[in-house]
């Protein structure tokens, strides 16, 4: 009887640890499900063409400062 | 809205660059609403596999590709060469330092500091150190014949180097690194990497190298008009170059 007190006992102490621990990872659900991250992605998204429009026009200037240096030459 | 952007050389000539935006924009976007396994510890922050990782490739392929340019240099010796592996290393360079930042970033959250005594992270911070030492060397010679061999004969070793610190040693059996697929961790493909995890990290290192290319022969190009320049500045009478 004293044996199966303590082991109850015992049981409920580590009662909160099991709380604590939770049964699968936490993933960020709730932004998720909120429909809020698209608006990150978005600007993400928006950035990014942002700076490859950038990219495609230094591109082009660097064409035509070529093209210029040819018809110098010649 | 990009398409319009590329209208110059050719959309075939072009469309690489394209490319690789579009590939690295997917990565953005389906980096971060793409299914992905739930691991303890990591959490989210497991998509920035997608982010930092991909540097790191990005980083090893320009290398790669400025390794090359070195031995074309050292065996045709034409200056081109030399620029190109000159440019490839400075992007490989921006991309290391970007992998390097990120993922001091991500230790410190994960592994609770921004720097951890792991092999893979000191032998990536010394093999920077080394592409450092190639620019430092590159810029300290004035002629140009001699800088560029030298350039290429100490950038061949820096990649042996870069092999070595990245590749070899943390994968030592008696090194302990925290690192996936080091020192008896789990390797990529036991991530749970799954198929979904694979088919946005493999389109985000080929698009971060397509863009990385791109940057880098931008680079040359301004390089060779520069060089060009100057080249006829110094033929033309009267005028003295002081860039050559």
């Amino acid at each position: 009887m004293k044996l199966l007190s303590a082991f109850l006992f015992f049981c409920l102490l580590s009662m909160p640890l099991l709380a604590n621990t939770p049964a699968e990872p936490e993933m960020a659900e709730a932004l998720r499900s909120s429909g809020k991250i698209y608006v990150v992605v978005l600007v993400i998204a928006l950035v990014f063409v942002g700076l490859g429009i950038y990219l495609f026009r230094l591109d082009r200037k660097v064409s035509k400062l070529e093209k210029e240096s040819q018809s110098d030459k010649s | 809205m990009m398409k319009q952007e590329v209208n110059t050389g050719g959309l075939m000539q072009n469309s690489w660059k394209l490319l690789g935006l579009l590939l690295v924009l997917y990565s953005l976007i389906w980096g971060m609403l793409g299914p992905v396994p739930k691991l303890f510890v990591l959490n989210e922050t497991i998509r920035n596999l997608y982010y930092h990782v991909s540097m790191w490739f990005g980083m090893m392929a320009m290398m790669a590709v400025s390794l090359y340019h070195s031995i074309m240099y050292l065996s045709k010796g034409r200056i081109e060469s030399d620029f190109k592996a000159e440019q490839f290393a400075h992007t490989g360079i921006l991309l290391g330092l970007l992998g390097i930042t990120t993922g001091s970033l991500w230790a410190r959250f994960t592994w609770g500091g921004w720097w951890v005594n792991d092999p893979k992270l000191n032998g990536a911070a010394i093999s920077l150190l080394i592409y450092f030492a190639y620019v430092i060397l590159r810029g300290s010679l004035e002629e140009e014949q001699k800088r560029g061999r030298v350039a290429a004969v100490y950038n061949i070793f820096a990649f042996v180097l870069l092999m070595v610190f990245l590749m070899v040693y943390p994968r030592l059996n008696n090194v302990d690194s925290l690192h996936p697929g080091n020192g008896g961790n789990p390797a990529f493909s036991s991530y749970d990497l799954d198929s979904a995890m694979r088919l946005v990290f493999y389109p985000a290192v080929l698009g971060w190298i397509l863009i990385g290319t791109w940057v880098a022969l931008l680079g040359f190009r301004v390089k060779m008009l520069d060089y060009r320049r100057a080249l006829e500045s110094y033929n033309r009478p009267g005028e003295n170059s002081t860039t050559l």
